[in-house]
């Protein structure tokens, strides 16, 4: 494959732009060999079955950002959450724009990955986070090999960021086409509390793939909130690879909104590594046109006393494809383990696709493991009784949606988002109508 | 003093395998290994026509070809193909009118195992296709049947007397190079069934073959064909038990069910080969493959309890081709000791107002492990289709696991899909409901699976229900922990 022999060689020139001694790099070259080896993930593995990524490898991507361009924040102020005071951390072309970000280093550390690779101040956090959660597979492990840009959130003990961070990714397409491949590293000590929203946004109609890795680390009682939008522009795909490796009562919650965007590939996974822990997955997908979305979803309950929740619901139309691929593992030790999952579909067009996998692989008894997942349309009856009053035949097809996608939205714990999300969906299903009603 | 669950688990680990025994009988078996003289030579001794020679021949140079799959959530040693011998038939062939003239070993084993020849002509009016080894040996009832115009004999007097409808319908709904397991079954197979039921024939009675698998170091390559012509209805029975022994048994069977409009196959199977011994050394590799086509009104129904077997790879399927064709799958697997099962079914919806059930109860025990494999496809012209599905699984103890791999591929928007799947275990609240009315632990185990199973159970025709019951309690009873 060629843009995979092009990477292996551009490694030699990575280097050059890297301190070769630091620890990290030992990390970096043996990412790249476990790449070289594995190359990029193929139809024929089961995790793939449904989910081709020939259409966007073909592409000749550009992989070191070159230059800085610069965004006026006027122009790109929709696709920040402008009503909210936020830390913002924002990357253009993935190179950080200091201009737009909004860090700091006050009690908490919301900074770039590439001073926390360099300094010594976060060593100690490096050493002990970095690339430890996150599996060995081809493309994380191509993410690993070119590590050196992104967030690094780390808050201490006993503290709560005083405000919601937003990480976002921009890419001008003025060096035509792009790979991206940030690299967060976020960790969440003892008792803390933190919120994160996160989104990728393409500026230009030339390709783009971000292959992103994000590695989170919830400690003993963290609640660890995290948002992703998905509202991409149709040449831009993304591979999301997120780990989350939770502690004994922690909390941690995914939700996923995925609205947009050529191929998007979410492979979101949970380990839980103590008692009592709590894992939420959610998200709601409505594409249209052409749009792919896979969601690969793994919890691995560990211990005893744990929960996990997934909901995912999707819409499609027109020729789009969803696929939802979840996993739950439940280890024999994890007794008393409560994991459901609910996979709900609603296929608007002929031509549109869903695959749906929803797998549990139990090896305890005492457990209560559920899942179900549903393909329908939308009830007749109900749009009947909303148009007999009055309600037009868009707008009431536009309800429904909303509401076999509201319970996902209500578990939303920022209002500024929740509201922003409620208009993206309104703007998707093409209505006008304010949903907080 | 009371027999607590300690006793019940050192009772059921002891309990060997009930329906382990050898019968001596002399046969002739052919040298190990497999080629296409191996082939040709199965052909030969069976007498086929040049066209099935040629169509074994096809499907072994494809089998060359193919690779064993790996994908299934199995652990196993893999069999040596060339280890095992192609064929075996009991030496002495008899066609015999009544039952006296039978080997009498022979009929010793069908005591064994409950069989008993006579009863079962008096009381359940089943026609038995005994499938010892591989050469029918008894059929009964042969003659009320061809009154009907029914045909229900072994495929290879099939071949022999009715060769244009076998060369019709063979291979149509499992082509050669369908899977490994079924090419080979293609090359080699021994015998098995044929039944045929004339347009608008209802089959007066449930048809049945018991198979056993009974020569040292054989394979089993049964293959069955079902053609249900236009307006027909036909309830099969499939049922087996094999003696215990050591090295493990290979078995590849292939069973094509062919439903012509407005035509209902009913297919039940209890399986209960050699599961291995309680440190799971032995038992019978059960690699099957199941499937039927449903043309227009059609209806084909699989319901199967599975017991048996070291390792069971197994999806009946149906394809529904015809509009308004309806398929239906239940399934009780248990698993215990070391045993794994995957198995499952695939519904592949294609025609108009197509419908489909499936009821799956997974039940494990001891080390096993046991997963549900399935599909269902709703092809984009399949409009108003339906699907049901609902996976149950109860573990007992914390060394065995249970498994859903469950696949979902909709490409019509008119299509309904609900898929439901839980894991659980017996809970002590309803074991303690059970002992304060005076019924003990084990029998109180038996009567909670029993009720976990009993919609499966229900679709059993009845003389099957009650041994499917004695099996479930056989493999179960007192794996609770």
């Amino acid at each position: 494959m060629e843009l995979k022999e092009k990477l292996v060689s551009s490694f030699l020139a990575f280097e050059n732009t890297v301190d070769v001694d630091a620890p990290v790099h030992d990390i970096r070259s043996q990412a790249i060999k476990v790449f070289e080896e594995k190359g990029f993930p193929t139809k024929k593995e089961e995790a793939w079955k449904y989910t081709s990524l020939n259409a966007i490898l073909k592409h000749d991507y550009s992989i070191f950002p070159k230059e800085e361009n610069a965004l006026e924040f006027k122009d790109v102020k929709k696709y920040f959450l402008h009503d909210l005071d936020t830390y913002k951390i924002v990357f253009i072309d993935g190179k950080y724009s200091s201009h737009l970000s909004e860090t700091t280093h006050d009690k908490i550390d919301v900074c770039l990955m590439s001073s926390a690779l360099t300094h010594d101040k976060y060593k100690p956090v490096i050493d002990n986070y970095f690339n430890k959660v996150a599996q060995k597979d081809g493309l994380t492990s191509l993410n690993t090999a070119f590590s050196k840009e992104g967030a690094y959130i780390y808050i201490p003990k006993n503290k709560l960021a005083d405000k919601p961070i937003q990480i976002i990714h921009f890419s001008t397409g003025k060096e035509s086409l792009q790979l991206l491949q940030p690299r967060n590293l976020i960790v969440v000590e003892e008792n803390s509390h933190v919120q994160i929203i996160e989104r990728h946004q393409s500026l230009t109609s030339n390709p783009v793939l971000t292959n992103s890795v994000t590695e989170i680390f919830a400690d003993k009682r963290a609640i660890v909130d995290y948002y992703k939008i998905q509202n991409d522009n149709e040449t831009a795909s993304l591979i999301d690879n997120t780990y989350i490796q939770q502690q004994a009562q922690s909390i941690a919650s995914v939700h996923t909104f995925a609205f947009g965007g050529n191929i998007t590939r979410n492979n979101l996974n949970f380990y839980q590594q103590g008692q009592g822990i709590d894992s939420i997955l959610n998200g709601v997908t409505i594409l249209e046109g052409k749009q792919h979305v896979d969601h690969n979803t793994l919890v691995h309950h560990t211990e005893p006393n744990c929960e996990s929740h997934q909901d995912y619901k999707g819409i499609f139309d027109e020729k789009a494809t969803g696929v939802f691929n979840g996993k739950i593992i439940v280890n024999k030790e994890a007794q008393k383990t409560n994991a459901f999952q609910s996979n709900n579909n609603i296929l608007l067009s002929d031509k549109a696709t869903i695959n749906s996998k929803p797998q549990l692989e139990i090896f305890a008894d005492d457990v209560k493991c559920s899942h179900g997942c549903t393909i329908g349309q939308l009830d007749e009856q109900a749009l009947f009784y909303m148009r007999s009053r009055g309600i037009g035949e868009k707008e009431a097809r536009a309800l429904l949606m909303y509401a076999f996608a509201n319970n996902v939205l209500e578990s939303v714990k920022i209002p500024q988002l929740k509201q922003r999300i409620n208009k993206l969906i309104a703007n998707k299903l093409g209505v006008n109508i304010g949903f907080d009603l | 003093m009371a027999y607590t669950e300690d006793d019940l688990k050192k009772e059921l680990e002891t309990k060997e395998y009930e329906y382990g025994f050898y019968t001596d009988i002399e046969s002739d078996t052919f040298p190990v290994g497999l080629n296409e003289d191996i082939v040709r030579a199965i052909s030969e001794k069976k007498n086929e026509p040049e066209w099935m020679t040629e169509w074994r021949l096809e499907a072994f140079r494809v089998w060359e070809q193919m690779e064993e799959p790996e994908w299934a959530n199995v652990n196993y040693e893999k069999p040596n193909f060339q280890d095992i011998s192609y064929y075996s038939a009991p030496n002495k062939k008899p066609k015999y009118n009544s039952l006296d003239e039978v080997d009498p070993e022979l009929l010793d084993t069908f005591k064994k195992l409950g069989i008993s020849l006579d009863e079962q002509k008096k009381l359940a009016g089943v026609a038995v296709d005994i499938v010892m080894d591989s050469v029918s040996v008894a059929t009964t009832f042969k003659e009320t049947l061809a009154e009907k115009g029914i045909i229900f004999c072994s495929i290879s007097e099939a071949i022999q007397e009715h060769p244009e409808l076998v060369k019709k319908h063979i291979g149509t709904v499992v082509p050669q190079k369908d899977n490994f397991y079924a090419a080979l079954n293609s090359a080699v197979f021994s015998d098995g069934s044929f039944c045929y039921i004339p347009k608008g024939v209802k089959c007066p009675m449930e048809l049945s073959t018991y198979f056993r698998i009974n020569q040292a170091g054989t394979g089993q390559f049964e293959r069955t064909l079902v053609v249900a012509d236009e307006g027909s209805y036909v309830s099969y029975l499939e049922g087996c038990t094999a003696p215990s022994r050591d090295e493990n048994q290979l078995h590849a069977a292939v069973v094509e069910l062919i439903a012509l409009d407005d035509a209902e196959i009913k297919y039940s199977t209890v399986q209960n080969w050699y599961p291995g011994n309680s440190e799971g050394k032995g038992g019978v590799f059960n690699f099957v493959t199941k499937r039927g086509i449903c043309e227009k009104n059609a209806k084909i129904s699989w319901t199967q309890v599975e017991t048996g077997s070291a390792v069971t790879w197994k999806y009946p399927s149906c394809v529904l081709k015809g509009d308004n064709s309806v398929g239906e799958f239940y399934s009780i697997a248990v698993t215990n000791n070391f045993q794994q099962a995957d198995t499952g079914t695939k519904m592949i919806h294609l025609g108009k107002n197509t419908k489909s059930t499936i009821i799956s109860k997974g039940i494990s025990a001891g080390k096993s492990q046991n997963s549900y494999r399935g599909l269902v496809q709703i092809n984009s012209r399949a409009t108003n289709a339906r699907n049901f599905s609902q996976c149950d699984s109860l573990l007992m103890g914390n060394e065995c696991g249970a498994h859903t791999f469950p696949y979902i591929e909709a490409k019509n928007k008119t299509a309904q899909i609900e898929h439901e799947a839980t894991t659980s275990k017996i809970g002590e609240d309803q074991i303690f409901y059970c002992n304060q009315r005076g019924i003990d632990t084990e029998k109180a185990i038996a009567l909670i699976v029993n009720g976990f199973s009993k919609e499966v159970l229900n679709k059993l025709p009845m003389e099957f229900a009650v041994e499917a019951q004695k099996l479930l309690e056989i493999s179960l009873e007192g794996s609770v922990g």
